[in-house]
Protein backbone atom coordinates (compact mmCIF):
# COMPACT_ATOMS: atom_id res chain seq x y z
CA UNK A 1 0.00 0.00 0.00
CA UNK A 2 2.49 2.55 1.12
CA UNK A 3 5.56 1.35 -1.39
CA UNK A 4 2.68 1.59 -4.30
CA UNK A 5 1.65 5.26 -3.24
CA UNK A 6 5.47 6.33 -2.84
CA UNK A 7 5.97 4.76 -6.73
CA UNK A 8 2.97 6.55 -8.02
CA UNK A 9 4.38 9.91 -5.93
CA UNK A 10 7.66 9.36 -7.64
CA UNK A 11 5.67 8.67 -11.31
CA UNK A 12 3.43 11.40 -10.70
CA UNK A 13 5.17 14.38 -12.40
CA UNK A 14 6.10 12.29 -15.15
CA UNK A 15 2.92 11.53 -15.69
CA UNK A 16 2.09 14.92 -16.00
CA UNK A 17 4.15 15.45 -18.43
CA UNK A 18 3.09 13.00 -20.94
CA UNK A 19 -0.64 14.07 -20.30
CA UNK A 20 0.31 17.31 -21.51
CA UNK A 21 2.59 16.11 -24.44
CA UNK A 22 -0.71 14.26 -25.85
CA UNK A 23 -2.85 17.41 -24.99
CA UNK A 24 -0.80 19.68 -27.10
CA UNK A 25 -0.57 17.20 -29.91
CA UNK A 26 -4.11 16.39 -30.25
CA UNK A 27 -5.62 20.30 -30.06
CA UNK A 28 -2.58 21.09 -32.60
CA UNK A 29 -4.17 18.61 -35.10
CA UNK A 30 -7.43 19.16 -34.22
CA UNK A 31 -7.48 22.57 -34.86
CA UNK A 32 -5.24 21.97 -37.75
CA UNK A 33 -2.95 24.80 -36.35
CA UNK A 34 -0.03 25.84 -38.79
CA UNK A 35 2.95 24.45 -38.05
CA UNK A 36 5.11 28.01 -38.35
CA UNK A 37 2.61 29.75 -35.62
CA UNK A 38 2.34 26.57 -33.23
CA UNK A 39 4.60 23.53 -33.72
CA UNK A 40 2.79 20.09 -32.70
CA UNK A 41 4.66 18.18 -30.04
CA UNK A 42 5.73 15.59 -32.70
CA UNK A 43 7.17 18.25 -35.03
CA UNK A 44 9.01 19.76 -32.05
CA UNK A 45 10.50 16.09 -31.11
CA UNK A 46 11.74 16.27 -35.04
CA UNK A 47 13.18 19.09 -34.78
CA UNK A 48 14.92 18.34 -31.46
CA UNK A 49 16.46 15.37 -32.77
CA UNK A 50 17.46 16.90 -36.09
CA UNK A 51 18.91 19.70 -35.09
CA UNK A 52 20.43 17.51 -31.88
CA UNK A 53 24.21 18.61 -32.49
CA UNK A 54 23.62 22.45 -32.76
CA UNK A 55 21.03 22.34 -29.83
CA UNK A 56 23.43 20.43 -27.64
CA UNK A 57 26.41 22.61 -28.38
CA UNK A 58 23.76 25.90 -28.02
CA UNK A 59 22.62 24.10 -24.74
CA UNK A 60 26.16 24.28 -23.47
CA UNK A 61 27.08 27.59 -23.96
CA UNK A 62 23.96 28.73 -22.37
CA UNK A 63 24.62 25.77 -19.30
CA UNK A 64 27.98 27.29 -18.42
CA UNK A 65 27.44 31.14 -18.91
CA UNK A 66 24.55 30.42 -16.38
CA UNK A 67 26.42 28.40 -13.80
CA UNK A 68 29.40 31.24 -14.04
CA UNK A 69 26.73 33.71 -13.13
CA UNK A 70 24.88 31.93 -10.82
CA UNK A 71 28.31 30.76 -9.12
CA UNK A 72 28.88 34.96 -8.68
CA UNK A 73 25.62 35.28 -7.55
CA UNK A 74 25.83 32.64 -4.63
CA UNK A 75 29.45 34.33 -3.76
CA UNK A 76 28.23 37.75 -3.51
CA UNK A 77 24.81 36.78 -2.23
CA UNK A 78 26.47 35.02 0.59
CA UNK A 79 28.69 37.74 1.09
CA UNK A 80 26.15 40.79 1.15
CA UNK A 81 23.56 38.62 2.79
CA UNK A 82 26.47 38.23 5.74
CA UNK A 83 27.13 42.04 5.88
CA UNK A 84 23.46 43.21 5.61
CA UNK A 85 22.00 40.91 8.24
CA UNK A 86 24.95 41.05 10.63
CA UNK A 87 23.93 44.40 11.98
CA UNK A 88 21.13 46.29 12.32
CA UNK A 89 22.21 48.94 11.08
CA UNK A 90 23.50 48.40 7.61
CA UNK A 91 20.42 45.79 7.55
CA UNK A 92 17.88 49.17 7.88
CA UNK A 93 20.25 51.00 5.45
CA UNK A 94 20.27 48.20 2.99
CA UNK A 95 17.41 46.61 2.40
CA UNK A 96 15.31 49.61 0.84
CA UNK A 97 18.55 49.98 -1.60
CA UNK A 98 18.08 46.00 -2.11
CA UNK A 99 14.45 46.53 -2.93
CA UNK A 100 15.04 49.17 -5.69
CA UNK A 101 17.57 47.41 -6.97
CA UNK A 102 15.71 44.26 -7.79
CA UNK A 103 12.29 45.85 -9.06
CA UNK A 104 14.50 47.12 -12.37
CA UNK A 105 14.14 45.11 -14.89
CA UNK A 106 17.26 43.25 -15.93
CA UNK A 107 16.80 43.31 -19.56
CA UNK A 108 17.55 46.66 -18.95
CA UNK A 109 20.86 46.41 -18.31
CA UNK A 110 21.52 44.40 -21.31
CA UNK A 111 22.55 46.83 -23.28
CA UNK A 112 24.79 48.82 -20.67
CA UNK A 113 26.75 45.76 -20.56
CA UNK A 114 27.24 45.39 -24.34
CA UNK A 115 28.52 48.73 -24.16
CA UNK A 116 31.07 48.04 -21.16
CA UNK A 117 31.48 43.89 -22.68
CA UNK A 118 30.82 43.73 -26.37
CA UNK A 119 28.57 41.38 -27.39
CA UNK A 120 28.97 37.56 -26.27
CA UNK A 121 29.23 35.16 -23.30
CA UNK A 122 30.43 38.40 -20.79
CA UNK A 123 26.86 40.38 -20.73
CA UNK A 124 24.53 36.77 -20.35
CA UNK A 125 27.32 35.88 -17.12
CA UNK A 126 26.60 39.23 -15.63
CA UNK A 127 22.80 39.57 -16.03
CA UNK A 128 22.16 35.97 -14.60
CA UNK A 129 24.72 36.84 -11.59
CA UNK A 130 22.28 40.38 -11.58
CA UNK A 131 18.75 38.61 -11.86
CA UNK A 132 19.89 35.68 -9.36
CA UNK A 133 22.08 37.12 -6.38
CA UNK A 134 19.07 39.12 -4.59
CA UNK A 135 16.69 36.30 -3.50
CA UNK A 136 20.10 35.05 -2.24
CA UNK A 137 21.23 38.46 -0.15
CA UNK A 138 17.46 38.32 1.16
CA UNK A 139 17.27 34.94 2.74
CA UNK A 140 21.00 35.00 4.02
CA UNK A 141 20.24 38.37 5.07
CA UNK A 142 17.10 37.63 7.29
CA UNK A 143 18.26 34.41 8.40
CA UNK A 144 20.92 36.30 9.93
CA UNK A 145 18.72 38.63 11.38
CA UNK A 146 15.49 37.15 12.98
CA UNK A 147 18.33 35.21 15.11
CA UNK A 148 16.59 34.29 18.79
CA UNK A 149 17.46 36.67 21.26
CA UNK A 150 17.54 33.54 23.66
CA UNK A 151 19.89 31.68 21.35
CA UNK A 152 22.09 34.32 20.75
CA UNK A 153 22.02 34.40 24.91
CA UNK A 154 23.39 31.06 25.33
CA UNK A 155 26.76 32.36 23.54
CA UNK A 156 26.94 35.53 25.22
CA UNK A 157 26.88 34.39 28.77
CA UNK A 158 30.20 32.33 27.62
CA UNK A 159 31.38 35.84 27.22
CA UNK A 160 31.12 35.28 22.93
CA UNK A 161 32.27 38.01 20.41
CA UNK A 162 29.51 39.02 17.72
CA UNK A 163 31.58 37.04 15.25
CA UNK A 164 31.29 33.98 17.40
CA UNK A 165 27.42 34.64 17.56
CA UNK A 166 27.60 35.01 13.71
CA UNK A 167 29.37 32.12 13.19
CA UNK A 168 28.05 29.81 15.14
CA UNK A 169 24.19 30.58 15.00
CA UNK A 170 23.52 32.69 12.83
CA UNK A 171 25.44 31.15 9.63
CA UNK A 172 23.95 27.39 10.53
CA UNK A 173 20.70 28.87 11.68
CA UNK A 174 20.67 30.99 8.35
CA UNK A 175 21.59 27.54 6.27
CA UNK A 176 18.06 26.62 5.40
CA UNK A 177 16.86 29.83 4.19
CA UNK A 178 20.04 30.03 2.00
CA UNK A 179 19.63 26.36 0.07
CA UNK A 180 15.83 27.48 -0.31
CA UNK A 181 16.71 30.36 -1.93
CA UNK A 182 19.25 28.82 -4.30
CA UNK A 183 16.86 27.04 -5.88
CA UNK A 184 14.67 29.96 -6.87
CA UNK A 185 18.20 31.52 -7.98
CA UNK A 186 19.01 28.86 -10.16
CA UNK A 187 16.03 29.02 -12.30
CA UNK A 188 16.32 33.08 -12.58
CA UNK A 189 19.91 32.63 -13.47
CA UNK A 190 18.23 30.72 -16.63
CA UNK A 191 15.90 33.38 -17.17
CA UNK A 192 18.89 35.77 -17.20
CA UNK A 193 20.96 34.05 -19.19
CA UNK A 194 18.82 33.40 -22.29
CA UNK A 195 17.13 36.63 -22.17
CA UNK A 196 20.80 38.27 -22.73
CA UNK A 197 21.56 35.58 -25.30
CA UNK A 198 18.42 37.17 -27.28
CA UNK A 199 19.29 40.26 -27.41
CA UNK A 200 23.06 40.32 -27.31
CA UNK A 201 24.86 37.13 -28.54
CA UNK A 202 25.59 34.76 -31.75
CA UNK A 203 25.34 31.89 -29.10
CA UNK A 204 23.27 30.43 -26.50
CA UNK A 205 19.53 28.89 -26.68
CA UNK A 206 18.42 32.49 -26.34
CA UNK A 207 20.22 33.19 -29.78
CA UNK A 208 18.83 29.75 -31.16
CA UNK A 209 15.55 30.60 -30.66
CA UNK A 210 15.54 33.98 -31.96
CA UNK A 211 17.21 33.38 -35.13
CA UNK A 212 15.07 30.16 -35.39
CA UNK A 213 11.84 32.41 -35.07
CA UNK A 214 13.04 35.20 -37.34
CA UNK A 215 13.03 32.44 -39.98
CA UNK A 216 9.86 30.67 -39.21
CA UNK A 217 11.32 27.73 -37.86
CA UNK A 218 9.16 27.35 -34.92
CA UNK A 219 9.64 23.67 -34.14
CA UNK A 220 12.99 24.39 -33.62
CA UNK A 221 12.03 27.32 -31.49
CA UNK A 222 9.79 25.38 -29.49
CA UNK A 223 12.87 22.33 -29.15
CA UNK A 224 15.05 25.44 -27.72
CA UNK A 225 12.11 26.32 -24.57
CA UNK A 226 12.14 22.34 -23.89
CA UNK A 227 15.94 22.54 -23.54
CA UNK A 228 15.81 25.43 -20.93
CA UNK A 229 12.92 23.93 -18.82
CA UNK A 230 14.52 21.11 -19.08
CA UNK A 231 17.88 22.04 -17.84
CA UNK A 232 15.97 24.26 -15.13
CA UNK A 233 14.62 21.72 -13.69
CA UNK A 234 17.65 19.33 -13.73
CA UNK A 235 19.09 22.32 -11.94
CA UNK A 236 15.98 23.02 -9.18
CA UNK A 237 16.32 19.17 -8.07
CA UNK A 238 19.86 18.97 -7.54
CA UNK A 239 19.52 21.86 -5.86
CA UNK A 240 16.72 20.58 -3.54
CA UNK A 241 18.19 17.70 -3.58
CA UNK A 242 21.70 19.54 -1.83
CA UNK A 243 19.10 21.01 0.22
CA UNK A 244 17.41 17.95 2.10
CA UNK A 245 21.00 16.90 2.54
CA UNK A 246 22.54 19.60 3.86
CA UNK A 247 19.85 20.99 6.21
CA UNK A 248 17.72 17.70 7.80
CA UNK A 249 17.40 19.06 11.01
CA UNK A 250 15.29 21.81 9.37
CA UNK A 251 13.10 19.50 7.96
CA UNK A 252 12.73 17.37 11.34
CA UNK A 253 10.23 14.93 11.62
CA UNK A 254 8.59 15.17 8.06
CA UNK A 255 10.58 11.94 7.45
CA UNK A 256 11.84 13.31 3.80
CA UNK B 1 35.31 36.60 53.08
CA UNK B 2 34.30 38.94 51.06
CA UNK B 3 31.64 38.66 48.39
CA UNK B 4 31.99 36.94 45.43
CA UNK B 5 28.17 38.39 43.69
CA UNK B 6 27.66 41.46 45.02
CA UNK B 7 24.38 43.66 44.14
CA UNK B 8 24.34 47.47 45.17
CA UNK B 9 20.75 48.36 45.47
CA UNK B 10 20.05 47.25 42.01
CA UNK B 11 17.46 48.43 39.90
CA UNK B 12 15.92 47.60 36.36
CA UNK B 13 13.13 48.96 34.41
CA UNK B 14 12.96 47.76 30.63
CA UNK B 15 10.62 50.24 29.86
CA UNK B 16 8.66 52.73 30.63
CA UNK B 17 6.18 50.38 32.31
CA UNK B 18 7.87 50.72 35.93
CA UNK B 19 11.38 48.74 37.38
CA UNK B 20 11.12 45.09 37.05
CA UNK B 21 13.54 44.53 39.92
CA UNK B 22 14.00 47.33 42.47
CA UNK B 23 16.57 47.82 44.96
CA UNK B 24 18.73 44.45 45.32
CA UNK B 25 20.52 44.27 47.81
CA UNK B 26 22.84 41.04 48.51
CA UNK B 27 25.78 39.22 48.69
CA UNK B 28 26.58 35.98 47.40
CA UNK B 29 29.71 33.78 48.58
CA UNK B 30 32.25 31.63 46.28
CA UNK B 31 31.11 28.25 46.56
CA UNK B 32 27.69 29.62 48.43
CA UNK B 33 24.45 27.27 46.69
CA UNK B 34 21.43 30.50 46.55
CA UNK B 35 18.32 29.86 45.27
CA UNK B 36 15.76 32.63 44.23
CA UNK B 37 11.77 31.94 44.61
CA UNK B 38 8.73 34.03 44.07
CA UNK B 39 5.73 34.59 41.86
CA UNK B 40 5.56 34.09 38.42
CA UNK B 41 7.06 37.73 36.36
CA UNK B 42 8.43 38.76 39.74
CA UNK B 43 12.04 39.42 37.83
CA UNK B 44 14.04 35.89 38.83
CA UNK B 45 15.46 35.99 34.84
CA UNK B 46 15.66 39.55 35.31
CA UNK B 47 17.61 38.95 38.45
CA UNK B 48 19.41 36.49 36.31
CA UNK B 49 20.55 38.31 33.39
CA UNK B 50 21.63 41.60 35.47
CA UNK B 51 23.88 38.82 37.15
CA UNK B 52 25.53 37.41 33.95
CA UNK B 53 25.74 40.79 32.60
CA UNK B 54 23.59 40.35 29.62
CA UNK B 55 21.55 43.10 30.69
CA UNK B 56 22.68 46.39 32.44
CA UNK B 57 21.00 47.47 35.74
CA UNK B 58 19.14 51.17 35.22
CA UNK B 59 20.07 52.22 39.13
CA UNK B 60 22.77 50.66 41.67
CA UNK B 61 25.85 48.62 40.54
CA UNK B 62 27.19 45.01 40.07
CA UNK B 63 30.26 43.55 41.03
CA UNK B 64 31.46 39.96 40.11
CA UNK B 65 35.06 38.41 42.01
CA UNK B 66 35.53 42.33 42.63
CA UNK B 67 34.77 43.40 39.28
CA UNK B 68 32.07 45.52 37.85
CA UNK B 69 29.64 43.74 35.59
CA UNK B 70 29.37 45.95 32.52
CA UNK B 71 29.40 43.08 30.05
CA UNK B 72 28.53 39.58 30.02
CA UNK B 73 30.66 37.24 32.00
CA UNK B 74 33.11 34.98 30.92
CA UNK B 75 33.15 32.93 33.97
CA UNK B 76 29.45 31.99 34.62
CA UNK B 77 27.58 28.86 32.87
CA UNK B 78 23.65 29.15 32.41
CA UNK B 79 20.95 27.02 31.59
CA UNK B 80 18.27 28.75 30.85
CA UNK B 81 14.16 28.25 31.53
CA UNK B 82 14.07 26.99 27.91
CA UNK B 83 16.65 24.32 26.55
CA UNK B 84 17.79 26.29 23.88
CA UNK B 85 19.40 24.04 22.05
CA UNK B 86 21.15 24.30 18.98
CA UNK B 87 18.66 21.45 16.33
CA UNK B 88 21.93 21.01 13.95
CA UNK B 89 24.19 20.13 16.69
CA UNK B 90 24.13 16.57 18.01
CA UNK B 91 23.75 16.58 22.12
CA UNK B 92 27.39 15.70 22.33
CA UNK B 93 28.29 18.75 20.16
CA UNK B 94 25.86 21.30 21.91
CA UNK B 95 27.26 20.20 25.11
CA UNK B 96 30.82 21.11 23.68
CA UNK B 97 29.40 24.41 22.47
CA UNK B 98 30.99 26.34 25.26
CA UNK B 99 34.36 24.95 24.79
CA UNK B 100 34.39 26.32 21.43
CA UNK B 101 34.00 30.02 22.60
CA UNK B 102 35.48 30.14 26.31
CA UNK B 103 38.94 30.69 26.51
CA UNK B 104 41.14 29.07 27.13
CA UNK B 105 39.64 26.31 25.91
CA UNK B 106 38.60 27.59 22.48
CA UNK B 107 42.51 27.53 21.47
CA UNK B 108 42.99 23.96 21.86
CA UNK B 109 39.58 22.51 20.90
CA UNK B 110 40.94 21.03 17.65
CA UNK B 111 44.21 19.89 19.47
CA UNK B 112 42.40 18.81 22.47
CA UNK B 113 38.67 17.50 21.03
CA UNK B 114 39.16 13.51 21.59
CA UNK B 115 40.37 14.67 25.42
CA UNK B 116 36.88 17.72 25.63
CA UNK B 117 34.53 14.82 24.31
CA UNK B 118 35.43 12.65 27.03
CA UNK B 119 34.19 15.19 29.73
CA UNK B 120 31.16 15.59 27.42
CA UNK B 121 30.76 12.11 27.62
CA UNK B 122 31.46 11.75 31.33
CA UNK B 123 28.92 14.76 31.90
CA UNK B 124 26.35 13.15 30.36
CA UNK B 125 26.82 10.12 32.02
CA UNK B 126 25.69 11.73 34.87
CA UNK B 127 23.00 12.84 33.73
CA UNK B 128 21.16 9.81 32.60
CA UNK B 129 21.79 10.80 28.54
CA UNK B 130 24.91 8.50 27.53
CA UNK B 131 23.05 6.52 24.78
CA UNK B 132 21.97 9.96 23.44
CA UNK B 133 24.90 11.63 22.41
CA UNK B 134 24.53 11.28 18.81
CA UNK B 135 20.94 12.11 18.72
CA UNK B 136 19.43 15.65 17.90
CA UNK B 137 17.80 18.00 20.45
CA UNK B 138 14.71 17.38 18.27
CA UNK B 139 14.94 13.63 18.95
CA UNK B 140 15.28 13.69 22.44
CA UNK B 141 12.33 14.68 25.31
CA UNK B 142 11.85 17.71 26.72
CA UNK B 143 13.40 16.64 30.58
CA UNK B 144 16.41 15.23 28.01
CA UNK B 145 16.75 18.37 26.64
CA UNK B 146 16.68 20.31 29.77
CA UNK B 147 19.27 17.76 31.06
CA UNK B 148 21.81 18.09 28.36
CA UNK B 149 21.35 22.21 28.49
CA UNK B 150 22.41 21.67 32.34
CA UNK B 151 25.67 19.69 31.09
CA UNK B 152 26.43 22.51 28.25
CA UNK B 153 26.02 24.70 31.71
CA UNK B 154 28.51 22.88 33.14
CA UNK B 155 31.35 21.88 30.78
CA UNK B 156 33.34 24.56 30.93
CA UNK B 157 33.70 24.08 34.87
CA UNK B 158 32.45 27.33 35.48
CA UNK B 159 32.74 29.47 38.45
CA UNK B 160 29.27 31.04 38.62
CA UNK B 161 26.47 28.04 37.69
CA UNK B 162 22.91 30.60 36.95
CA UNK B 163 20.20 27.62 36.60
CA UNK B 164 17.02 29.41 35.67
CA UNK B 165 14.10 26.98 36.64
CA UNK B 166 15.82 24.40 34.94
CA UNK B 167 14.03 21.46 36.09
CA UNK B 168 10.65 23.46 36.00
CA UNK B 169 9.60 21.39 32.35
CA UNK B 170 10.14 17.82 34.31
CA UNK B 171 7.57 15.14 35.88
CA UNK B 172 8.33 15.00 39.70
CA UNK B 173 10.54 11.82 39.98
CA UNK B 174 13.29 13.38 37.27
CA UNK B 175 13.26 16.59 38.99
CA UNK B 176 14.39 14.61 42.12
CA UNK B 177 16.85 12.48 40.08
CA UNK B 178 18.42 15.98 38.93
CA UNK B 179 18.27 17.29 42.11
CA UNK B 180 20.83 15.08 43.36
CA UNK B 181 22.62 15.04 40.40
CA UNK B 182 22.87 18.28 40.80
CA UNK B 183 24.18 18.21 44.63
CA UNK B 184 26.83 15.77 43.98
CA UNK B 185 28.55 17.64 41.18
CA UNK B 186 28.26 20.96 43.70
CA UNK B 187 29.47 18.39 46.45
CA UNK B 188 32.34 17.59 44.37
CA UNK B 189 33.31 21.40 42.61
CA UNK B 190 31.66 23.55 44.86
CA UNK B 191 31.18 26.43 42.26
CA UNK B 192 28.83 29.48 43.46
CA UNK B 193 25.28 28.57 42.16
CA UNK B 194 22.60 30.55 41.71
CA UNK B 195 19.36 28.58 41.12
CA UNK B 196 15.70 30.10 39.98
CA UNK B 197 13.19 27.94 41.10
CA UNK B 198 9.12 28.00 41.64
CA UNK B 199 9.59 24.48 43.75
CA UNK B 200 10.04 25.54 47.80
CA UNK B 201 11.19 22.26 48.09
CA UNK B 202 13.62 22.18 45.59
CA UNK B 203 15.16 25.54 47.12
CA UNK B 204 14.78 24.12 50.45
CA UNK B 205 16.38 20.81 49.58
CA UNK B 206 19.37 22.62 47.62
CA UNK B 207 20.45 25.74 48.96
CA UNK B 208 22.41 27.47 51.74
CA UNK B 209 19.95 30.34 51.66
CA UNK B 210 16.88 31.09 49.81
CA UNK B 211 15.55 34.56 48.93
CA UNK B 212 11.95 35.03 48.85
CA UNK B 213 11.21 37.65 46.04
CA UNK B 214 7.93 40.12 46.27
CA UNK B 215 5.68 40.28 42.90
CA UNK B 216 6.73 42.73 40.14
CA UNK B 217 8.19 45.19 40.86
CA UNK B 218 10.57 42.26 42.33
CA UNK B 219 11.97 43.22 45.57
CA UNK B 220 13.96 40.45 48.15
CA UNK B 221 11.55 40.13 51.22
CA UNK B 222 13.35 37.61 52.78
CA UNK B 223 16.74 35.72 53.14
CA UNK B 224 16.65 32.43 55.28
CA UNK B 225 19.43 30.41 55.50
CA UNK B 226 19.54 26.52 55.56
CA UNK B 227 20.89 24.92 57.93
CA UNK B 228 20.04 21.54 57.44
CA UNK B 229 23.15 19.43 57.41
CA UNK B 230 25.23 18.46 54.20
CA UNK B 231 25.58 16.29 52.15
CA UNK B 232 21.86 15.79 52.40
CA UNK B 233 20.26 12.74 51.30
CA UNK B 234 16.80 12.97 48.95
CA UNK B 235 14.69 11.16 52.51
CA UNK B 236 15.21 14.16 54.06
CA UNK B 237 12.56 16.06 52.39
CA UNK B 238 10.16 13.37 53.89
CA UNK B 239 11.02 14.15 57.28
CA UNK B 240 10.04 17.26 59.63
CA UNK B 241 12.20 19.94 59.73
CA UNK B 242 12.31 20.12 56.33
CA UNK B 243 8.45 19.82 55.91
CA UNK B 244 8.05 22.42 58.53
CA UNK B 245 10.49 24.82 56.60
CA UNK B 246 9.26 24.34 53.32
CA UNK B 247 5.80 25.35 55.05
CA UNK B 248 7.06 28.28 56.37
CA UNK B 249 8.00 29.34 53.34
CA UNK B 250 4.93 28.76 51.27
CA UNK B 251 3.08 30.74 53.88
CA UNK B 252 5.66 33.66 53.49
CA UNK B 253 4.79 33.59 49.88
CA UNK B 254 1.26 33.22 50.67
CA UNK B 255 1.91 36.63 51.89
CA UNK B 256 2.89 38.16 49.18
CA UNK B 257 0.68 36.93 47.29
CA UNK B 258 -2.20 38.37 49.31
CA UNK B 259 -1.26 41.70 49.11
N1 LIG C 1 12.74 41.89 27.41
C1 LIG C 1 11.77 42.45 28.18
N2 LIG C 1 11.21 43.63 27.83
C2 LIG C 1 10.24 44.20 28.60
N3 LIG C 1 9.77 43.68 29.73
C3 LIG C 1 10.28 42.52 30.16
C4 LIG C 1 11.31 41.83 29.39
N4 LIG C 1 11.63 40.69 30.04
C5 LIG C 1 10.85 40.66 31.14
N5 LIG C 1 10.04 41.74 31.22
C6 LIG C 1 9.10 42.04 32.30
O1 LIG C 1 9.80 42.04 33.52
C7 LIG C 1 9.06 41.35 34.53
C8 LIG C 1 9.91 40.26 35.14
O2 LIG C 1 10.12 39.27 34.16
P1 LIG C 1 10.99 37.96 34.44
O3 LIG C 1 11.11 37.22 33.17
O4 LIG C 1 12.25 38.36 35.11
O5 LIG C 1 10.04 37.18 35.46
P2 LIG C 1 10.30 35.78 36.17
O6 LIG C 1 10.33 36.02 37.63
O7 LIG C 1 11.46 35.09 35.59
O8 LIG C 1 8.95 35.01 35.82
P3 LIG C 1 8.76 33.43 35.58
O9 LIG C 1 8.83 32.79 36.93
O10 LIG C 1 7.39 33.33 35.00
O11 LIG C 1 9.82 32.98 34.65
C9 LIG C 1 7.79 40.86 33.88
O12 LIG C 1 6.74 41.70 34.29
C10 LIG C 1 8.01 40.99 32.41
O13 LIG C 1 6.84 41.40 31.77
MG1 LIG D 1 11.73 33.44 34.33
Amino acid sequence: MNVKRQTTERLAPWIAVVVLTLIWELTVRLFDVPSFIFPSAWETATALVTYAGPIGMHSWQTLWTTLVGFALGVAVGLGLGFIVGSSRFLYNACYPLLVGFNAIPKVAFVPILVVWFGIGSVPAILTAFLICFFPIVVNVATGLATLEPEMEDVLRVLGAKRMDVLLKIGLPRSLPYFFASLKVAITLAFVGTVVSETVASNQGIGYLMMSAGSQMRMGLVFAGLIVISAMAMVMYELFALLEKRMTAWAHRGQNR
Amino acid sequence: MSAFVAFDHVSLAYDDSGNAIEDIDLDIHEGEFVAFVGPSGCGKSTFMKLCTGLHAPTAGSIKVDGVAVTEPLKISGMAFQNANLLPWRTTLDNVLLPLEIVKPYRHQFRKRRKEFEGWARDLLKTVGLADYEDQYPWQLSGGMQQRASICRALIHQPRLLMLDEPFGALDAFTREELWCVLRDLWEAQRFTVVLVTHDLREAAFLADTVYVMSSRPGRVVERREIDLPRPRALDITYDKPFIDLVHELRAQIGEIRST
